[in-house]
């Protein structure tokens, strides 16, 4: 596998202007706030975080359907963030996406078909190519040929995520970034999706950003974690290391409170308890983020903010804690 | 508080023959269900498994076209199933109560907190409003709002969400009921979160004696809170076991394979997760006989034929409605 840089996000911002009401403060909600990251050829990196930690804002800025306030994106060597919306159209070959709800990302007066061809015909496919792609893709999702003509109120929900996936892999993209993509699924369904995204991968080369708050999820098919919070990234490692040797106190509690599907595992776990709620985005804490609810705060947290720095017994794990780095690390 | 000693040892809940219909059709097929005193019971299904329609039927919550009938739905020692409107109204809120998945909108915007949670006192008479008024703040604080006082006097808007469900808790809790039903009582919320309203779930059944019905399809929360597991597939229970037994030992093909496909913490990672073929059928399309039989792979002939649901251990707790119980480990 070819190590090639193919997203490179350096620094990102998005901030949102909000207007003031009754009751109601007026600010700048700073929905992520210097957020840097790499995804190489063949990887797949997972975002995770709680709701309002801003996972899917960042993957909505790399499509551009997120105003970038400041930083840089660069795709494929162009940084796409600075690009002209007309530029942005041979862009949409390379960088794919599946959102959560396949019933809303499907156009309900179209058939499965004519979606999937959707994109072909944008970039001047004729007629007798769209057709012989179409049949490829129907095939590669595991969908029946006899599903092209229907609509997709005539479909489960598993279906019509893997027509949503069709769609996004008809140019051939290079990174496909998948917004909590089984979210929306029922059990049984949601393993037969993240198999055939895990069986696309291998078949296609593709890179995945696969933004999810399902740890277990992300467990099993990432090859490297991100963990945001309150717009920021506390922490950043491989999955098995991560999942092994978490540093940040968010990290922690987060892989604590997650509930297993095995009473004697689960009632053995302690969940950290975390103080209080997420603090507002519009007024967030000066030092640390993760300051006001962190069983390890100490002064210096409510006033320094940390940098992501690796672990030294560990370099490519990144860690965002004052408290932490000081701690001597785990050695095996 | 004084309600309790005068309950008698008859369980909580108990229905017998429960069916739900819509124009004829069958959505919820003769199920039987029993909550003893203080037990947590989850009915785990997924979407159209019919186990909402369940909760809601015995609240007498069915609106529209829906119909039910059941041989017997006794609350405690009190017969319920011929109820009409008037006396199931003073049930709710006092003896039995409910809360849902949607938090923030299952609260009335335009109430304040400490109103909505001392209302079902008032309603049922049990207390004047300023003495519902200081057990609200009270139960607020056993929810473990900080503050109770002042947020007593906010409304629902000013809340999170987790805070949100505190309120629906206390709420429902506040009346001391016999039964509480949870219906996807943390779905909407983050894994932290989610964490600590289990956690006060059990808290409160340990304190108060309450028994809860909790509705779920996430495995990991059945696993944290429940003592008794009955799984429902296409309108009907399928199997039904104390929680540790049921996850030792699945015995329907449907609970047994739905348990191995969601990634575990503990399993491999990278590898083709365990699927169940096909979706979960609509109403329209539910087979004759066994209902999981067109996604089965142990079907054949026989389970034309409704399967009864037997005892797996001899004793009666551990049922199963499979004719193939024998093959199970063929599924592994």
């Amino acid at each position: 596998m070819s190590r090639e840089t193919i997203l490179s996000v350096r620094d990102l911002k998005v901030h949102f202007p909000v207007k003031g009401g009754i009751n109601r403060p007026s600010g700048t909600v700073k929905a992520v706030d210097g957020v840097s990251f790499d995804v190489v050829a063949g990887e797949t990196v997972a975002v995770v975080g709680e709701s309002g930690c801003g996972k899917s804002t960042t993957g909505n800025a790399i499509l551009s359907l997120a105003p970038i306030t400041a930083g840089e994106v660069h795709f494929n060597g162009q940084d796409i963030a600075r690009m002209k919306p007309a530029e942005r159209k041979t862009l949409w070959r390379d960088l794919q996406v599946v959102f959560q709800d396949p019933v809303s990302a499907l156009n309900p007066k179209r058939t499965i078909a004519q979606s999937i061809a959707e994109p072909l015909a944008i970039n001047g496919y004729s007629r007798q190519e769209q057709d012989t792609r179409v049949d490829e893709l129907v095939a590669l999702v595991g969908l029946n040929q006899s599903q092209r003509d229907r609509y997709p109120n005539e479909l489960s929900g598993g279906q019509r995520q893997r027509v949503v996936i069709a769609r996004a892999l008809a140019l051939n993209p290079k990174l496909v970034i998948c917004d909590e993509p089984v979210s929306a699924l029922d059990v049984s369904i949601q393993s037969q999706i993240l198999n055939l995204l895990m069986e696309l991968q291998e078949r296609l080369g593709l890179s995945y950003l696969f933004i999810s708050h399902d740890l277990s999820v992300v467990r099993h098919l990432a090859d490297r974690v991100i963990v945001m919070y309150l717009g920021t990234i506390v922490e950043e490692a491989q999955t098995d290391e991560l999942f092994a040797n978490p540093r940040h106190p968010y990290t922690r509690a987060l892989l604590s409170a997650i509930p297993e599907p095995d009473p004697i595992v689960q009632r053995a776990k302690k969940p950290i308890p975390l103080q209080g709620e997420l603090p507002s985005p519009l007024n967030p804490p000066a030092g640390c983020p993760f300051v006001t609810r962190c069983p390890l705060r100490e002064e210096a947290c409510s006033t320094i903010r940390p940098e992501l720095t690796p672990d030294p017994a560990s370099p490519e794990h990144h860690f965002a804690c004052l408290v932490e780095a000081r701690a001597v690390p785990v050695t095996f | 508080m004084e309600a309790a000693a005068e309950r008698s040892t008859a369980a909580a809940l108990q229905v017998e023959d429960l069916k739900v219909s819509i124009g004829g059709k069958m959505v919820v097929d003769g199920v039987d269900l029993e909550v003893g005193q203080s037990e947590i019971v989850a009915l785990v299904g997924e979407s159209g498994s019919g186990k909402s329609l369940s909760a809601l039927s015995i609240m007498g919550l069915l609106g529209g076209k829906l119909e039910r009938s059941a041989r017997s739905i006794r609350l405690g020692d009190e017969a319920i199933e011929g109820y009409g409107d008037a006396q199931m109204r003073h049930l709710r809120g006092d003896a039995m109560s409910m809360i849902f998945q949607e938090p923030v909108a299952s609260l009335n915007p335009l109430m304040s907190v400490g109103e909505q949670v001392s209302e079902s006192l008032i309603v049922h008479g049990h207390a004047s409003r300023s003495e519902a008024w200081d057990k609200a703040v009270k139960m607020l604080a056993d929810v473990g709002i900080p503050e109770p006082e002042r947020r007593a006097r906010q409304f629902p808007a000013e809340l999170s969400g987790g805070m949100c469900q505190r309120v629906m808790i206390a709420s429902a809790l506040i009346a001391r009921p016999r039964l509480l039903i949870a219906d996807e009582p943390t779905t909407a919320l983050d894994v932290t979160i989610q964490a600590q309203i289990l956690e006060l779930m059990k808290r409160l059944r340990d304190e108060t004696g309450t028994s809860v019905l909790i509705i779920t399809h996430d495995m990991g929360v059945v696993a944290a809170l429940a003592d008794k597991v009955c799984v429902m597939y296409g309108g009907r229970i399928v199997e039904q076991a104390e929680v540790f037994e049921i996850f030792r030992n699945p015995s329907h093909p449907y609970t047994k394979l739905l348990l191995s496909t969601i990634p575990k913490l503990g399993g491999t990672r990278k590898e083709a997760l365990f699927s169940i073929k096909g979706t979960v059928p609509d109403l329209n399309s539910w087979p004759e006989g066994c209902r999981f039989r067109t996604r089965c792979p142990l079907a054949d002939e026989k389970c034309a034929e409704r399967p009864p649901f037997i005892s797996v251990d001899g004793e009666g707790d551990h049922r199963s409605a499979c004719w193939h119980m024998d093959r199970l480990e063929e599924l592994a």
